[in-house]
């Protein structure tokens, strides 16, 4: 049950975040989730989409470097101490973090997280046998 | 003082019939010894006996650096490798260096012509003088040791860099000459500043300059900054390193020393040579080296020639500053940088393209600084910043071996290197020299 992540390549540039907004915007795309890393000189913007194939296609089209990565969508309930518990298991279990971001659902008490592992499949693995709820790209689209 | 006063100041007759004697013997030892060059000959259908006269230069072919590539290390030397004192490496245009010796009599020829290089900027016996080009396999430092053991100076070997310890040396032993990058010559004046000197009161009086082009507006700041007098010195390490030519106290030009080191400035298209006082192709013929002595090196260099006597006396012929180039290299701190030599690089990473540009900027009071930037491919591309950084971080380790200069990489999105004409612009200079 991995989620597919879209990751692009920015230039330390104005308005190249902006760029990519905006056509996916064009093309009726929703972004479900986003993130930025950052180096000195460029970033790789993470984000996940309700028709990941389409937009990366798009992105390609475009001129834009772009990837598809797996991920790990867990749900967790917005409250104090929701992601210490599900660290707490990856952490018993020496499942290594390569990054992670938040987002909120919508109209539920859940907050998502999104994990990208050096071993997707074993930290999908823990995670159930711990009760965490494993989202699918599926999920993501009606939220 | 001029060093060799019958040398630099001969007649334009007597001077003739020296440069005439010298290339017959010169094309006759290299056809003797040097296969590559015998072969060469042949292909021109010429012997040595053809060579009576200076003038008949225009018979021989031209050496160009490729030669010296295609011949890479010894193949053009004229001199059994166990006969040379020291050899000496430079930048070739791609993977391998340009590589040049010396024999005995070789460096005794490169001491001589840096004494008339010091003397020529206006050093005297038993001044001081601060050496702060590099030493090593660039031939700036031991060329400037050379020529300073051989007049008579007193050396202070600091080679380059470490400029809180240079200007300690300055003011404690107090040199009165300076050599090093006219860069590298501004840069120190901010530290002194900020070591609560006066460069004004520095004990410099003379500014031997070279390795890379400067402006007259780089001179005066200089000159203004420092109090001193800057003269340019021009050389390049195929012909001999520094010591092919020096402008003396009135800075008209750079005497080349065409007793042995023979210049003719063509049109680097023809191969025909420009009217006097044009710009051209500066060309040179070694005509008294053993080790490897070059027929008619073209040394991309673009330059004008004036052959008046100088007010100093000296009758060597002058070449203007260098104004440019025919190929696209450049200089960064004083070291030669083919854009070639990043291709290869680039080539020899698994998953990068050779689509790069080079940005060379110089801020007021700094070194220069070479920015390289790569575009990311969707090969290397990764969504791991560690990933990329690491890519970047090889990528400059390998363009720093090579080139011998800290670079600056920068990955940047596909097609953002600016291409005019379907060709890219390799390279940007916005350095103001």
């Amino acid at each position: 049950m991995k989620l597919i992540q879209i990751s692009v390549f920015l230039e330390n540039r104005r308005g190249r975040l902006s760029d990519v907004c905006s056509l996916l915007g064009k093309h009726e795309i929703n972004i479900r989730a986003l993130t930025v890393a950052e180096s000195d000189d460029f970033g790789i913007l993470r984000i996940v989409v309700d028709k990941p194939q389409e937009a990366t296609m798009l992105l390609k089209s475009n001129g834009f470097v772009a990837n598809i990565t797996e991920v790990v969508t867990v749900e967790v309930a917005d409250k104090p101490g929701g992601l210490a518990n599900v660290l707490a298991v990856l952490s018993k279990h020496a499942i290594n973090v390569e990054y992670m971001y938040a987002f909120l659902a919508k109209a539920t008490a859940k907050a998502l997280l999104v994990f990208r592992f050096d071993d997707a499949d074993k930290a999908i693995e823990v995670l159930k046998k711990n009760g965490i709820r494993v989202l699918s790209n599926k999920d993501i689209g009606s939220l | 003082m001029i060093w060799n006063e019958k040398m630099e100041c001969m007649d334009a007759h007597n001077l003739k019939n020296i440069q005439s004697e010298r290339l017959h013997d010169t094309v006759a030892y290299v056809y003797k010894n040097c296969p590559l060059y015998k072969s060469k000959l042949d292909a021109y259908g010429i012997t040595p006996r053809d060579i009576k006269s200076i003038d008949d230069i225009k018979k021989l072919p031209f050496t160009a650096k490729d030669d010296m590539r295609d011949s890479y290390p010894f193949g053009l030397f004229s001199t059994p490798v166990h006969n040379l004192a020291e050899i000496h490496v430079s930048s070739g245009t791609t993977g391998n260096p340009t590589v040049v010796g010396y024999t005995k009599d070789d460096l005794k020829l490169w001491g001589e012509v840096m004494a008339r290089v010091l003397c020529c900027a206006g050093a005297e016996p038993h001044d001081r003088i601060q050496i702060a080009y590099g030493y090593g396999l660039f031939t700036g430092g031991l060329g400037f040791h050379y020529g300073s053991l051989e007049m008579g100076l007193t050396i202070i070997p600091a080679s380059s860099g470490q400029t809180k310890r240079q200007l300690k040396l300055m003011t404690d032993f107090k040199p009165r000459i300076l050599a090093c990058t006219p860069s590298y010559a501004l840069y120190m004046v901010e530290e002194a500043r900020e070591l609560g000197l006066k460069p004004t009161e520095s004990s410099w009086e003379i500014g031997v300059f070279g390795a890379e082009p400067w402006s007259e507006s780089m001179r005066k700041e200089i000159e203004t900054q420092w109090n001193m007098l800057a003269t340019d010195v021009y050389g390049l390490s195929e012909v001999i390193g520094p010591g092919v030519a020096q402008e003396c106290k009135y800075k008209a030009g750079l005497h080349l020393f065409s007793d042995v080191f023979y210049p003719e400035v063509i049109d680097p298209k023809t191969g025909l040579d420009v009217k006097d006082g044009q710009r051209g192709e500066l060309v040179i013929t070694t005509i008294t080296k053993q080790g490897i002595p070059l027929l008619r090196y073209r040394t991309r260099d673009i330059v004008s020639i004036k052959y008046e006597r100088c007010k100093c006396g000296r009758t060597s012929p002058r070449i203007s500053k260098i104004m440019g180039r025919t190929d696209d290299m450049i200089i960064v701190r004083g070291i030669n940088v083919f854009p070639s030599q990043i291709e290869h690089v680039l080539l020899g990473i698994e998953g990068t393209q050779p689509h790069y540009q080079l940005i060379v900027d110089r801020k007021a009071g700094e070194l220069d600084e070479l920015e390289v930037l790569v575009e990311v491919e969707e090969k290397i591309f990764s969504d791991e910043i560690k990933k990329l950084r690491g890519l970047e971080e090889k990528i400059k380790k390998e363009i720093e071996s090579v080139l011998g200069v800290f670079v600056r990489v920068r990955l940047v999105e596909p097609k953002t290197i600016e291409r005019s004409e379907g060709k890219a612009k390799r390279v940007i200079d916005k350095r103001m020299v």
